[in-house]
């Protein structure tokens, strides 16, 4: 009987590698923000934290609680906003998202949009805390 | 890699004589059941054979026996066509909220036509209570579906002490008995029940192929209109192969069942216990001693199901889960809410059924890889905050 490899049917290689090696988990120190989206009823909690210098995100990690979709998307937006600007970093949409990852099942896609969702709470946090500050 | 395969109550494989019996019927056997002719008369004489079997596991008559294409057909055979039998008498229907999709979705077909119907809740263990199946039945009651043992929970309900009730009444009795029949013994006499529904698949017969037991003198409405196979009940030409593969799998589970029973529920409990020993924040779904053999089902607080899958996948072990994630509706599943559980717990079930190829080698083994799995996901789990309550 011809086997279709393991779960790649539902997932790309890229989400499963993501998912079985998530980059930048965990909590951060004194974050300059936080993102905290999702909830318990639909089964997917993220919490995204950015360290910002000079206008710049220099660190992100990030805390999930959900499906595959949802720990490798978390994964991968962290990815892409270190290095960038808040400004670059606020043009990451849901579907650059996906697109790193070679596609999200059609269901799924709701996941990418928590990821996006996350970072935008964590930039406008960081920009209140920093309006704070000069005030 | 090795793969252990966890999911008997989503599937069974076919039993090698199970399909071994089914072969002639694709070909030399490939008459029409309804024809006159020899090659149609020993199509359904193989069929009549299967019936046969079918009605000896349960205990019932073979003309009691109906064949449908599968245990879903099965109840909605029985709901819809007791309601439309009936609906002069009453339009109100008693079933409980954690019932199949295949009994809920049928009582709300017949809920937007006109019928009442009520769906009781559980206790935490996943048990009817009988004082409240008493509190709702009214004198429009014309039908009560519960299931025998709950799919997802494993829960086995009180079918014979709620059978005591409507006894007296006029009122038609269904249990939806695929979880139990070819693993528990079944009777319909003993549960004095009016109809049951049986899949093949259940318990290593082919898919495709179920049955709706039902008592003489039920009153119901055909469920298929055309021929007059199944005694004018089910209209088309009968899966003589699968059918004669239902009969097969009838007559091996009546042989092996007492000593599988004990063997499985050994195997469950090492199981659960083990899972409750190596791993903390995990409680038991369902009731603790009224289970199926075969099932567990645990909440592993702070992690999704679906993430827990795709690990034990990796690792070779085939699961499931009631966490939404896994599905495409978003809602988790309608069981686990119905015993009261919070969503978070809902979306962190997984659900291990065992069955006849499982050993205890496969059952060390998931206890050697759950916790590992468990640790990973709670590290990055939001929800997770070791050392608090």
């Amino acid at each position: 009987m011809k086997r279709t490899k393991d779960l790649r049917s539902l997932y790309s290689e890229k989400v499963m590698e993501h998912f079985q090696n998530p980059r930048n988990v965990g909590e951060m120190e004194s974050p300059d923000g936080i993102g905290h989206v999702g909830n318990p009823v639909c089964g997917d909690i993220m919490e995204l934290y950015i360290k910002v210098r000079d206008d710049i995100i220099i660190d992100a990690k990030f805390k999930t609680f959900g499906c595959g979709a949802a720990i490798a998307t978390s994964s991968m937006v962290t990815e892409m906003v270190k290095g960038k600007t808040i400004e670059q970093a606020l043009k990451i949409s849901n579907k650059a998202v996906a697109e790193a990852l070679d596609g999200l099942p059609p269901i799924k896609m709701h996941c990418s949009a928590l990821a996006e969702e996350a970072l935008k709470l964590a930039i406008e946090d960081y920009l209140a805390k920093s309006k704070r500050k000069e005030e | 890699m090795r793969r252990i395969y966890l999911d008997y109550a989503a599937t069974t494989p076919t039993h090698p004589l199970v399909l071994k019996a089914m072969l002639p019927w694709f070909t030399d056997g490939f008459g029409n059941p309804s024809s006159i002719h020899s090659f149609g008369q020993e199509a359904n004489g193989a069929i009549e054979e299967a019936r046969e079997k079918v009605a000896q596991l349960i205990g019932a008559k073979g003309n009691e026996i109906v064949f449908t294409g599968s245990g879903t057909e099965a109840d909605n055979f029985a709901i819809k066509g007791v309601a439309y039998a009936k609906e002069h008498e009453g339009k109100h229907i008693i079933t409980t909220a954690i019932e199949h999709h295949a009994v809920i979705e049928t009582c709300k077909f017949l809920e937007k036509r006109g019928f009442n119907v009520t769906y009781l809740s559980v206790d935490r263990d996943g048990l009817v209570d009988l004082g409240e199946v008493k509190k709702a039945i009214t004198d429009e009651t014309i039908l009560i579906s519960v299931m025998h043992a709950n799919n997802e929970i494993g829960t086995i309900e009180p079918i014979q002490e709620i059978a005591r009730i409507t006894k007296d009444r006029e009122i038609c009795f269904h249990t939806d008995a695929v979880q139990t029949v070819g693993h528990l013994p079944v009777d319909v006499d003993e549960l004095k029940v009016d109809l049951v529904s049986i899949s093949a698949h259940k318990f290593c017969g082919p898919k495709g192929v179920g049955a709706l037991y039902i008592r003489k003198g039920t009153k119901i409405v055909p469920f298929m209109h055309g021929g007059e196979q199944e005694h004018g009940r089910r209209a088309s030409t009968q899966n003589v192969p699968g059918i004669v593969g239902f009969g097969k799998a009838c007559q091996l589970a009546q042989q092996e069942m007492g000593q599988e029973k004990e063997r499985l529920e050994t195997l469950r409990d090492k199981l659960i216990k083990g899972i409750l020993n190596r791993i903390d924040h995990v409680h038991l779904n369902g009731h603790p001693t009224q289970r199926l053999p075969n099932n567990v089902n645990i909440s592993l607080e702070f992690v999704e199901g679906e993430s827990i899958l795709l690990n034990l996948d990796l690792m070779g072990i085939a699961a499931s889960t009631g966490s939404a994630c896994s599905s495409s509706v978003l809602e988790a599943s309608h069981v686990l809410l119905a015993l009261g559980l919070p969503h978070e717990s809902a979306h962190s079930s997984l659900r291990l059924s065992l069955g006849q190829e499982t050993t205890e080698k496969d059952v060390d083994y998931v206890l050697e890889k759950l916790p590992q799995i468990v640790n990973k996901l709670r590290t990055m789990s939001p929800l997770y905050k070791p050392g608090k309550k």
